[in-house]
């Protein structure tokens, strides 16, 4: 026993002695730009990329230069990874996992197949998606449909250590990927739509063992909030903030669930993410704020503790889940420079906040047909302050059950889903994938039945209208002004992550399967190709053997292949309109390919 | 046992192609008080010269697209990874189609990875299913176009009992 306590002492030590580093061998390979080490390119998630190979002058010469198929036929979320000469590829359920020798055209160095209950496919809301792979310390990791975190031997793919963060029995699915911070890897938790009560939870990279879980819902202690310390817009959160925010005990079954991106600062020590919507999605069932749904969470990296909160959308009315990334970046505001977190939730605001306070800086629509909110109240001084002001007629709390609440923009699907949009530390614009799509929805009373579906509201989607009949935008966005600076208008929903790059590039991926590259300045497209299948991935680059390659994962699916195979219709243009929303499927089928592209030599 | 395979496959071919040309009978011909049934007493919609819909295909729409639509898609017309249940509802046998719907169904292989999961317990699913089913069946014959449908008749009391002793029971 003796021993056990020095040797954990010992670890302790060893821990504090490297505060500032991220993960060595993570940070290191981070900062080499011929690798793509994570899935948003870096710790602060810009997705920006270094390499100057490929250019605006000469990017309208892409070939492509190989292809790998998958072997699933699913929606390919995610990126592949690239560490040294290496490949790393995932899929989505079964989430096989190649590792592809780059010296040899892409031959299999090792595969990893894992066993999973099949049943797990019926409790994922929204297809078999996996949003990919996280490395660190000569480990892969991979988070299995089934929330098996699974640590592979990157050499050989031989499994070091699995680790069960959920039950998909109750509905606890997993999508998102990993990320490694210093001796820790975190994971989220997908299914909302099953009532799951959402967490973050960090596990040992050494040997998977539990470092910390924080949920999103619940007692102070099970939130690791500090009543005084951790901080709500400048002010103290204060006791059982949670508790007192839903009636009876909603929350053990109130969603908040963590099924988006993380990204870090290594300086602060703090790291960022998003929980999603409170359950149901009948407002009337849960009365309240359903504290902290919908909130950007700072997190100590070490503790878990939480350093500050800011809930975008309280008790939300229309399934505006608050999972997306968190870019950050350093830019001046009003002649300061501030250390920033940049985010474009789904309920259509672009907000700007300080990283390291939490204080809201800017807040504004980044899609003009966002009409749910008239504004977000930026007065600290007002009892509003930080709050969206909810339009009564797009209220479908207060339209009530079974009640339907028609034109609400944007639709449940957000103004932007998961796709992670990029930032040019040289134009110093964001790019965001977005989507044009309104909807219908109508809350009615449902009952909870632990691992069944726990909705509660139906809706109808339609795009945008009075607009350009396209159910997409590729924008460049100016987050110090909260201005959009141009605007690509896209027949359908931008659900590819794009890709920003130093040649003064960017690349983003359409449903139709094109992978398009732009002016980062104007916006004028410079090249297109129709990969086999429609894109759902993010765009990734790397170089090898000094020439430059960008890549991305083809195989529609996800959301945007549930509402968008079928084509969306506006129940009240009636049939006639129909032709003018042409379906996805006229233009792509399933698919899993991943496409590789490069200058001819 | 080689040759038999062949002669079991052309039986299936026949039985579906058989199926195909026979439309399912969806007029109505008895009401409870709850719903419309057809002459084989299995649940049907019914829809007025006006286009207004009987409660239960209404119904039926919002459940469908509460519980249903996130895998199947939009209006019973598929996903890109599930049937299109408009035309599972016509195909499919009233009791196959509770049956599957309650039990689940598993189609996973190198090419498929389909799974409908078992929905028996789920009161918000069962206690709506022929509602469901009606609503599917009004799409799959074209009685209604795409959509929710603009006019329907108000809820009976005596649905909303029915309605009350599923939910409760």
């Amino acid at each position: 026993m003796k021993k056990g306590i020095l040797g954990l002492a010992a670890g302790l030590m060893l821990s504090a002695a490297v505060p500032a580093m991220a993960n060595e061998s993570l940070t290191q390979a981070a900062s080499d730009a011929k690798q793509w080490v994570m899935q948003l390119g870096n710790y602060a998630g810009t997705r920006y990329s270094e390499l100057t190979g490929i250019t605006k002058e000469n990017v309208g010469k892409l070939q492509v230069a190989w292809t790998f198929s998958t072997g699933v036929l699913r929606g390919h979320e995610g990126s592949p990874l690239v560490i040294g000469d290496v490949m790393y590829v995932h899929t989505p359920f079964p989430n096989n996992v190649y590792a592809l020798d780059l010296n040899a055209d892409g031959k299999i160095l090792w595969r990893y197949h894992p066993e999973q209950n099949p049943d797990v496919i019926g409790v994922m809301c929204c297809d078999t998606v996996n949003r990919g792979l996280a490395f660190a310390d000569g480990m892969i990791f991979l988070s299995q449909a089934d929330t098996t975190l699974v640590a592979l031997d990157a050499k050989t793919g031989a499994v070091k250590w699995s680790v069960q963060n959920g039950d998909p029995a109750k509905g606890e699915t997993s999508t998102a990927t990993p990320l490694v911070v210093k001796d820790k890897v975190f994971v989220g938790i997908s299914g909302g739509e099953y009532g799951v009560r959402g967490h973050m939870t960090a596990y040992n990279i050494k040997d998977g063992s539990l470092a910390w879980r924080a949920y999103s819902t619940g007692p102070d202690a099970e939130m690791l909030v500090d009543p005084e310390k951790t901080m709500v817009l400048g002010k103290p959160i204060g006791a059982d903030s949670s508790l007192k925010s839903w009636e009876g005990d909603q929350w053990q079954i109130g969603g908040g669930t963590t099924w988006g991106w993380t990204t870090y600062d290594p300086e602060l020590n703090l790291i960022y993410y998003g929980t999603g919507n409170p359950s149901t999605w009948n407002p009337s069932q849960r009365p309240g704020d359903n504290k902290w749904s919908m909130t950007i969470m700072a997190r100590d990296a070490d503790t878990g503790m939480a350093k500050w909160f800011y809930q975008k959308t309280p008790h939300d009315e229309w399934d505006f889940d608050g999972v997306n990334e968190n870019i950050l970046v350093d830019k001046e505001i009003d002649g300061t420079m501030r250390k920033l977190l940049v985010n474009f939730d789904r309920n259509g605001f672009g907000y700007t906040l300080d990283r390291e306070t939490g204080e809201l800086l800017v807040a504004e629509k980044y899609d003009p047909a966002v009409n749910w909110a008239t504004e977000v109240v930026m007065d600290p001084n007002s009892d509003q302050y930080g709050r969206p002001q909810v339009v009564a007629e797009y209220s479908t709390e207060q339209n009530g059950e079974d009640v339907n609440s028609t034109g609400i923009c944007p639709a449940a699907l957000g103004s932007k889903d998961q796709q992670p949009a990029t930032y040019s530390p040289e134009t110093g614009l964001f790019y965001v994938p977005t989507n044009h799509v309104c909807m219908d929805y109508e809350p009615f009373r449902v009952s909870y039945t632990a691992g069944q579906p726990y909705v509660g509201a139906t809706l109808s989607m339609f795009p945008a209208p009075d607009s350009h009949g396209g159910m997409g935008n590729f924008i460049a966005w100016d987050a110090t002004k909260g201005e959009i600076v141009w605007s690509l208008p896209e027949q359908f929903s931008v659900w590819s992550g794009a890709m920003a790059t130093a040649g003064g590039v960017v690349f983003y991926g359409t449903l139709e399967g094109y992978l398009k590259a732009v002016d980062a300045e104007t916006g004028k497209e410079l090249y297109k190709f129709k990969t086999p299948s429609g894109i759902i991935g993010n765009v990734f680059t790397y170089e090898h053997g000094g020439k430059q390659y960008v890549g991305v994962l083809s195989g529609v699916g996800g959301w945007a292949g549930i509402g968008l195979a079928a084509g969306l219709t506006n129940s009240n243009d009636g049939l006639g309109a129909v032709g003018g929303y042409a379906a996805l499927s006229d233009y792509t089928a399933l698919g899993g390919q991943l496409t590789i592209f490069a200058l001819p030599d | 046992m080689i040759k038999a395979a062949p002669l079991v496959a052309v039986a299936l071919l026949c039985a579906t192609a058989a199926r195909a040309e026979d439309p399912p009978d969806v007029a109505p011909a008895s009401n409870d008080g709850v719903r419309w049934f057809n002459a084989e007493e299995v649940p049907t919609f019914k829809i007025e010269e006006d286009g207004t819909v009987d409660w239960n295909t209404f119904s039926g729409f919002r459940r469908y697209h509460a519980e249903c639509h996130v895998c199947h898609g939009p209006d019973g017309e598929g996903s890109t990874y599930a049937p299109a249940l408009k035309d599972s509802a016509m195909r499919m046998d009233y009791y196959d189609f509770v049956g599957v719907v309650a039990a689940g169904r598993q189609k996973v292989g190198a090419a498929e990875n389909q799974v409908m999961p078992a929905f028996g317990i789920n009161p918000n699913v069962m206690c709506y299913l022929d509602d469901i089913y009606t609503y599917l069946r009004a799409r799959g014959s074209d009685a209604i176009p795409r959509g929710r449908p603009a006019k329907k008749e108000a809820k009976t009391e005596a649905y909303s009992a029915a309605e009350a002793a599923c939910m409760e029971g």
